[in-house]
């Protein structure tokens, strides 16, 4: 029944009459819901023994000194937070994060409009040229901007030399090192951004921007009055998803630096690694990866709070 | 008449429980032995040489058959973002199941001991037979006085340095001399030293091959400048576990790399362990400090660079000549069900005639923990030019001492110092960033106090 409480029609059990106990339990048995949760049941154990055990591990282990053998309380988080090289792993961290999605999201934007006037056949065309940065795995993707930027046998330092100029040491210096490390993530990550917005967009009625032009308003003004309010419940899940896998991210910046330049590169992730898995200190590791939980926690409840109160408001 | 009786043969319960349970434990006692049906897993280094995997298979492959035990060998990378080999001893000393024995670099067994069985009577074995293993093998593979890895040949190395004798000869030295492939003196080699080095940087530069040395974050990078603070007799941290950081040889050996940091390629900082091989091997560089790995690919890719290459002992600094060292262990588990079959495996590869056969199939990149076996035709053979690599194993009038960068302090945290590069960060500070020395020391004292604390 469309209630969900039973699949069960009345003449099916008439002059049927089972002990109450019985009865009852086959009624709760034959409910829709019931059904759904056991049909369910393999995707719960999965998700609760890949996702949710791992993650109340991490924060038991998280609590214990080095070896493993003895529990200390936040002793590792205190560690960390007063360590020079965690502050800076968390100003790159967030630096990293924010102003890569920044980018992907503003990038994305712009590329899904380009896209979406595009006729037909052309738009298909350059929709799957631009989401081949998306479908390579990232770190044979970085492999491949680290070759494009290595100090010593690059080929933007080709490029320099052939018009005369310099070869740079990019991932020599901080700061251009950071900014190659947002630039790959971008480069990978915007094609996702893009076919989002551009799908959202074919859902936004065509009239609306024939009655704008009618009315006279600008791209700009386009933009400002119809896209950016259709489209803002989709950038606002993009870039909490972004931003989680962002932050999480491992690939680039292990195949790009390494951490280097004296551990200005370092995310959380990067870091996790070389604190738990090189040095063998698995607890203050997990430590590490779990300081992405909290901040990625506080995201989630400000983003989604604002989807849930658009959808109830039906914007 | 009435028959005799039959014996009885129904088993009584007692009885039934003896057999039972010596049934059950005759898998047991085959297990305890080599010398019967059983399953060894091994996970081993990956080997780069292409014809050292095959060798190590097929002996382990042979020794399978002789001893009736069904060997499975796994070979695991190991390298910055490829790394299998930490991640399956972190997987499986965690989860307590999966290989048998288990390949380890450098810090490994320290990190995992307790996972580990001892394995006293296959070391002391091997060293009746061998004689002494070298020091830093002993630091990194002794537990409380107890060995809990073997340190293997396999994928164990110095890093020597690699030069250009075209280069060094026009600079008035001659590298073939210091270093004969022939039993010499250390005499010979009393002119290169660290100021030496020093004074050519600029000469190097000039000539378009700066020295490719490394200041990243990664082992050839960390083991260089811990040889540097070691021949300069400096420490961070002394055995006892007592902070060294404000001393006058730590000093010293910053404001040498401080100087020579100038003269170094542009992407010093960044190095990883594919730098100083490429630089090499791409006629950009005049000295690098590894294995003859990079000397063997430029023989397979750039033959005129490798015809130019001698390879022999790190520079003389202060307080001693030494040779950066990264040994490779292999370590049996505490859960293993098989350990006198490891035991037994780990005592038959390492007799001289494995070693021997392995060091040949990896082209003498390996080197093994007992000064005994440094004298192999491999080192003499191999070429161009003949001789180039027979300096490689620390021939005794080297006189030249292993280092690991990190050494002497306790080793939870000297493994700490070597992973977070702690003094390469030092240098790249202070040299490159231009920041003040008092800063950076206070910078280091507070991280190697988290160090000690940990």
């Amino acid at each position: 029944m469309a209630d969900g409480t039973t699949t069960v029609s009345a003449p099916a059990l008439r002059g049927f009459a089972p002990p109450a106990r019985r009865s009852s339990l086959r009624r709760f048995a034959q409910r829709r819901s019931t059904v759904a949760v056991l049909m369910c049941l393999p995707l719960i154990c999965l998700i609760a023994g890949l996702v949710v055990y791992p993650f109340f591990y991490s924060i038991w282990l998280s609590l214990l000194n080095r070896a493993m053998t003895r529990f200390i309380a936040l002793f590792n988080y205190r560690y960390l937070l007063r360590s020079d090289t965690f502050q800076l792993v968390i100003f790159q961290s967030c630096f990293f994060a924010i102003t890569a999605v920044f980018f992907k999201a503003l990038i994305g934007f712009i590329l899904a409009h380009v896209m979406h006037n595009i006729s037909g056949k052309d738009q298909k065309l350059w929709r799957g040229v631009l989401l081949v940065p998306w479908v390579i795995p990232p770190a044979l993707s970085t492999l491949g901007w680290w070759w494009m930027i290595s100090g010593d046998y690059s080929a933007i330092n080709w490029l320099l030399e052939q018009v005369g100029m310099h070869p740079v040491a990019w991932l020599a210096s901080t700061w251009w090192a950071r900014i190659w490390v947002v630039a790959v993530n971008v480069w990978y990550g915007t094609p996702f951004f893009m076919i989002m917005y551009l799908a959202t967009l074919k859902s936004v009625p065509d009239q609306l921007y024939e009655a704008a032009a009618i009315d006279g308003a600008t791209w700009l003004q386009k933009i400002r009055y119809i896209s950016l309010p259709m489209l803002r419940n989709i950038i606002s899940i993009t870039v909490l998803f972004s931003l989680i896998v962002t932050f999480a991210n491992f690939d680039i910046v292990e195949n790009l630096t390494a951490g280097a330049p004296a551990n200005t590169t370092h995310v959380f992730a990067t870091y996790a690694f070389q604190l738990g898995i090189q040095s063998g200190n698995i607890p203050l590791g997990a430590a590490v990866s779990l300081f992405i939980f909290p901040i990625l926690a506080i995201f989630s409840i400000f983003i989604l709070r604002g989807v849930g109160r658009r959808a109830q408001e039906g914007i | 008449m009435q028959e005799p009786s039959k014996p009885s043969t129904r088993i009584s319960r007692r009885s039934a429980i003896k057999l039972g349970a010596a049934a059950a434990a005759l898998p047991l006692v085959h297990m305890q032995t080599a010398h019967a049906a059983g399953s060894l897993k091994l996970a081993f280094w990956d080997h780069w040489v292409p014809a050292a995997n095959p060798t190590m298979q097929k002996l382990v492959a042979q020794w399978g058959a002789k001893n009736h035990v069904d060997v499975s060998l796994d070979l695991l990378s190991a390298g910055t973002a490829n790394d299998k080999m930490l991640l399956a001893e972190a997987a499986e000393a965690l989860a307590g199941t999966g290989h048998d024995v288990m390949v380890f670099q450098a810090w490994g067994v320290q990190q995992y001991h307790q996972h580990l069985e001892p394995i006293d009577d296959v070391v002391e074995g091997l060293i009746k037979q061998y004689g002494p293993i070298d020091a830093m093998d002993a630091y990194l593979g002794k537990v409380n006085g107890h060995w809990m890895g073997f340190p293997t040949s396999v994928g164990t190395q110095y890093k020597p340095s690699c030069a250009r004798i075209s280069l060094f000869k026009k600079w008035g030295y001659d590298v073939t001399a210091w270093y004969p492939n022939k039993p010499g003196d250390a005499k010979t080699a009393e002119a290169w030293t660290y100021d030496l080095m020093l004074k050519l940087a600029p000469e190097a530069q000039k000539a378009g091959k700066p020295f490719g040395l490394g200041l990243g974050l990664t082992t050839d990078s960390v083991d260089m400048t811990g040889t540097i603070l070691r021949a300069h007799g400096g420490v961070l941290v002394d055995e006892k576990g007592n902070m060294q950081l404000r001393s006058d040889a730590v000093q010293a050996a910053l404001e040498y790399l401080i100087k020579l940091y100038p003269y170094l390629p542009a992407d010093t900082v960044t190095y990883d362990d594919a730098s100083n091989n490429k630089a090499l091997i791409s006629d950009s560089a005049a000295l690098i400090f590894n294995p003859p790995s990079a000397w063997w690919v430029a023989r397979r890719d750039a033959i005129h660079v490798a015809e130019d290459c001698w390879t022999f002992p790190m520079p003389l600094g202060p307080k001693g000549r030494y040779n950066s060292h990264l040994p490779f262990f292999w370590g049996i588990w505490s859960f293993s069900p098989n350990k006198t079959a490891a035991k037994e495996l780990i005592t038959w590869l390492q007799q001289r005639a494995q070693v021997e056969t392995l060091c040949d199939a990896a082209v003498g990149y390996d080197i093994p923990p007992f000064a005994s076996m440094h004298d192999f035709n491999i080192w003499s053979t191999v070429k161009p030019p003949l001789g180039t690599v027979y300096n490689y194993p620390i021939r005794p009038w080297h006189d030249t001492q292993t280092n690991v960068a990190g050494y002497p302090a306790p080793p939870h945290i000297a493994t700490q110092l070597y992973t977070n590069a702690t003094f390469n960060v030092m240098v790249v500070k202070l040299a490159k960033n231009k920041e003040k020395m008092k800063n950076v020391l206070d910078w280091a004292e507070n991280e190697i106090n988290g160090y000690i604390n940990m």
